[in-house]
């Protein structure tokens, strides 16, 4: 197909349209900027960082922020700056994989207790419904503790923790499609139901998921620096903001910098996918509401 | 009566949820860890001890019957024995619950006050400036990463203004109030002890503001898309054209509607704030089951862990029947 | 009975979206003789509805405003009042019944407790007489067991019953001039006669004006006395019921007329007016019927006043220019 007419295909128009509404929208333009920024940051770290992130010098250790050091050194005299930028690194991917892996199990399980209906549906909601039973930090704690503390443990925990919100959701979407006319087309030329989930459910619910995602990655970012917080995720001295934080709090009396551009960072990405989530809910979705 | 009827539905209803919970928890601590043995043992335990501790919990029995074993001792109050101070675990969380409660009302209290007045008073100057402020003062709490905030609390306003305390419930040199609720606020007003009551209001004003912050921001957000959307009904014009005040259409015609989504959300905060409590208390040195929690994954304490794991569902189930029932009562077009 | 309750005086109504500015009201002018029953007729989105909010100044602003004209209710201009004195007007001397009975009641309030506390507000009346005006207010639009009917929440009372607490709420506190938004278009045809019969005897009963909107012109035969046809946000025609059904003499009223199909009639098809309405964005300087009339021509580009065609029979249209020029007097 020629860029031409892929460009006038309904799909493109109405991504085009997407951008350019959230185009207009401020809040959205920066949380755009923020994502953009912080991705750049942690494709480009090496490359960026003034230091080696775990490299040790003793005689730099505690120094505040300066030309030299931006945001100060560490306990062990390493550049927190550096240690900053690695960490974009880490919490990006991490949710991202969460997010991804989620997103997409979690998308597959609703669709199809939605469309299947019955009580395979009943089984899958009620099990989601259990793990929505706890609070997601703590789900994430348990099952992190019990795997024993690592960032694959942390990882793991937030995913498993993050499967019911987009289960449930897309399960709704489904319910909906179920009742569709094309569905019924579909099913009466002899489709299965995989491939009616497949080609036709999954399909509808995108623009959802899609928004959820955006969200559901804040609290991703969010949930896993807060285990590795509480020791049960990165471990020192990977330069994960969380553990970062969990070691620079014994300085903060006198160190400030060690723990605070750490959780600047976290905070500001998170801002970055909550403004940018919340912006394209207006555009592509009105009706999930939180 | 009909109220008690739909109560009891929802309690019979909450009966599968309850026994999932407990699956899950005894999935997570008997099935996850490849030894859970050596997990409840903990990670200093010989391997004699761990021998011991698999004969004596039946863990080489199948994993149904291990189950039933884990049910019958949590149907008892059996939680399991903590491996940093060997007592059982229900006796720890029963002594640090109170600490905790109190922290969680207290930032209960603290995300009303405040959400519900920002909430409404962005409503009726939707996209105007005030809009503008609480909206970002509401994404910075949604975004805020808990235990950074209450570091850089601490920072502020202990280390550089010293004008609030940076631990505990209570002046070390201060004695508690006799235990009656467990809650230092309302067992010294109920004993009278004016210096003790000023004391632990000084001591949870920076521990329930930060906990309170995220859900703070989910509260004005709530109340602010519903008293916009209920403002928008056509009930209300009816209620100006009959020459009722704005004060009164706002709050009282608009906002009584409002309060329908507000408590299903302000009731599923309070179950979150019980995990936001894990950061918080670890924080400001505050001695609930949050900062037990924490000291027991410090030492890997798994019996204390799962404990504390189950204790909060509890809570949480509890809180979705509470909200159902005042849903029934708030709103009443809800089919019994 | 001439005596002149209300004044519309060369209103106008804009509302800003997001494509423009739209005139939804183009200095209209009207005149309710105290006691009658005024209709005002027209096809949805004529202006109709925002004319009768207008004059309880019930246009939410943003985003609708209005830019001139007098609203005169005995020769107190409402437009002017302040938010205090406005109060007093709303549900006192001026009342209002909506479209929709289903969501125009609050629904986690009692029927009582929303009756009691307009009452409570424009007279000095304890919870306990509140109470027993209600009662009778309720038996007098007709419904059975009213003691009860107060404790029960709008959503379990039928469509016709609650218009009917609607009607009993509007009369409650005595007003002058009733406002009915299509009172009765939500409901089933059966229930929608009920309604007006209550609403018609009880308004006659108590002397009120009645500020009727509708878009049906069966409705305007049997409850109005007099009436005036909208369309875009213009007033093209005002006459006496029985005059303009008689002899219609807009052409969009005549159009309008000739699509209410009737029994004897044999017709393969309804009749229809060609054409759509104008934008109200950028309507048409002059008769904004221009596009649709059969019979335009170059004058109609400019708006034509109110031209009297026969007693208490004005039309805004140029080809009755010939006629006696007269503005409407009354």
């Amino acid at each position: 197909m020629a860029i031409a007419t892929l460009r006038h295909h309904p799909r493109f128009r109405e991504l085009g349209l997407t951008v350019k509404i959230l185009g207009r929208n401020p809040l959205a333009v920066a949380g755009g900027i923020i994502i953009t920024a912080m991705i750049l940051l942690a494709t480009f770290a090496p490359l960026l960082a003034p230091f080696d992130p775990i490299g040790i010098s003793l005689s730099d250790r505690l120094k505040p922020p300066s030309g030299n050091h931006f945001f100060g050194t560490d306990e062990m005299g390493r550049d927190i700056f550096s240690r900053v930028l690695y960490g974009a690194r880490i919490s990006m991917v991490i949710g991202l994989m969460v997010v991804g892996i989620a997103g997409g199990l979690g998308t597959l399980i609703g669709a199809t207790a939605g469309f299947i209906g019955g009580r395979i549906d009943n089984f899958i909601m009620r099990l989601m419904d259990v793990m929505l039973s706890f609070p997601s930090l703590v789900l994430a704690m348990a099952l992190a503790a019990a795997m024993g503390p690592s960032l694959t443990s942390a990882v793991f925990a937030v995913t498993v923790v993050m499967i019911p919100k987009f289960a449930r959701l897309v399960r709704g979407e489904a319910l909906a499609v179920r009742e569709m006319p094309y569905i019924a087309a579909a099913r009466v030329s002899g489709a299965k139901n995989g491939w009616i989930i497949l080609h036709h459910v999954i399909p509808n619910c995108i623009s959802t998921v899609i928004v959820l995602g955006t969200l559901t990655l804040g609290d991703t970012i969010l949930v896993a620096a807060s285990l590795s917080f509480i020791g049960l995720g990165a471990q020192p001295p990977t330069p994960e903001w969380g553990a970062m934080i969990s070691v620079g709090r014994k300085f903060l009396m006198d160190q400030w910098w060690y723990a605070t551009f750490p959780g600047l960072f976290i905070l500001v990405t998170v801002i970055g996918f909550n403004v940018l989530g919340d912006a394209l809910r207006d555009v592509l979705d009105p009706r999930i509401r939180r | 009566m009909r109220v008690l009827h739909y109560v009891l539905r929802r309690l019979a209803y909450m009966v599968p949820v309850l026994f999932g919970v407990t699956v899950l928890v005894f999935i997570i601590s008997h099935a996850i860890p490849g030894d859970p043995a050596s997990m409840i043992a903990g990670p200093k335990a010989s391997r004699e001890a761990v021998e011991n501790i698999r004969k004596s919990h039946g863990l080489d029995r199948p994993l149904v019957v291990q189950y039933l074993t884990f049910a019958t001792g949590l149907l008892k109050g059996d939680l399991g024995t903590s491996i940093r101070n060997h007592r059982p675990v229900t006796a720890d969380l029963a002594d640090f619950f109170p600490a905790t409660l109190e922290l969680t009302l207290a930032s209960m209290t603290l995300c009303l006050v405040i959400g519900i007045p920002l909430g409404i008073l962005a409503a009726i100057r939707r996209n105007r400036i005030t809009d503008h402020i609480i909206r970002v003062f509401s994404v910075f709490g949604v975004s805020m990463p808990v235990f950074w905030l209450g570091l850089m609390l601490l920072f502020v306003f202990y280390r550089n203004l010293g004008w609030l305390p940076g631990s505990g419930r209570l002046d070390a040199v201060l004695t508690p109030p006799v235990q009656v609720t467990g809650l230092y606020l309302i067992d010294s007003l109920l004993e009278g002890n004016w210096p003790i009551f000023v004391n632990a209001l000084w001591h949870i004003l920076l521990p329930a503001f930060c906990l309170s912050y995220v859900y703070l921001a989910i509260i004005t957000r709530i109340v602010r898309s519903s008293m916009i959307a209920v403002l928008g009904q056509e009930f209300i014009t009816t209620a100006r054209a009959y020459g009722l005040s704005e004060a009164v259409i706002v709050l009282k015609h608009a906002f009584k509607n409002s309060l329908i989504p507000t408590v299903t959300i302000t009731g599923l905060s309070l179950g979150e704030l019980m995990g936001g409590a894990i950061l918080t208390e670890t924080i400001f040195g505050w001695p609930g089951m949050g900062k037990y929690v924490v000291d027991s994954v410090n030492s890997l304490d798994f019996p204390a862990i799962m404990g504390f794991t189950l204790v909060v569902a509890l809570v949480y189930v509890a809180m979705n029947l509470l909200v159902d029932v005042l849903y029934a009562v708030l709103n009443p077009r809800i089919r019994y | 009975m001439s005596e002149i309750l209300l004044q519309i005086q060369d209103l106008s109504v804009e509302f800003s979206g997001y494509r423009g500015i739209a005139k939804v009201l183009d200095r209209v002018s009207l005149s309710l003789r105290a006691g009658e029953i005024f209709g005002v007729v027209g096809e949805t989105g004529c202006g109709k509805s925002v004319m009768a909010k207008s004059v309880l100044r019930l246009i939410p602003e943003p985003p609708g405003r209005i830019t001139s004209g007098r609203i005169l209710l005995r020769g107190e201009d409402i437009l002017q009042a302040d938010n205090r004195r406005l109060r007093t007007i709303r549900g006192n001397l001026v009342s209002m019944i909506f479209q929709e009975p289903m969501s125009s009641l609050n629904p986690v309030f009692t029927v009582g407790n929303q009756m009691r506390e307009v009452l409570q507000l424009h007279r000095p009346l304890d919870r306990h007489a509140a109470e027993t005006t209600c009662i009778d207010l309720l038996r007098r639009v007709q419904l059975p067991d009213a003691a009860s009917i107060l404790a029960k929440y709008p959503h379990e009372l039928s469509g016709g019953m609650r218009q009917r607490v609607m009607i009993a709420m509007a009369l409650s506190c005595d007003p002058d001039l009733l406002i009915a938004d299509e009172p009765t278009t939500a409901l089933d045809v059966t229930v929608q006669g009920q309604v007006l019969a209550i609403l018609t005897r009880l308004t006659k009963e108590q002397g009120v004006t009645v500020l009727f909107i509708t878009h049906d012109m069966g409705v305007v035969a049997q409850t109005c006395n007099r009436v005036a046809v909208m369309y875009a946000g213009h007033v093209v025609e005002v006459a006496e019921v029985t005059s303009l059904f008689a002899a219609p003499r807009h052409p969009y009223t005549k159009g309008l007329m000739a699509c209410i199909p009737t029994i004897d009639e044999d017709r393969e098809t309804l009749a229809s007016i060609a054409g759509t309405v104008p934008e109200l964005i950028a309507p048409p300087p002059g008769c904004r019927f221009i596009a649709r009339c059969p019979h335009a021509k170059a004058v109609c580009n400019e708006r034509p006043g109110l031209f009297s065609v026969g007693p208490d029979h004005f039309v805004a249209c140029h080809l009755y220019r010939s006629d006696r020029r007269q503005e409407e007097s009354t």
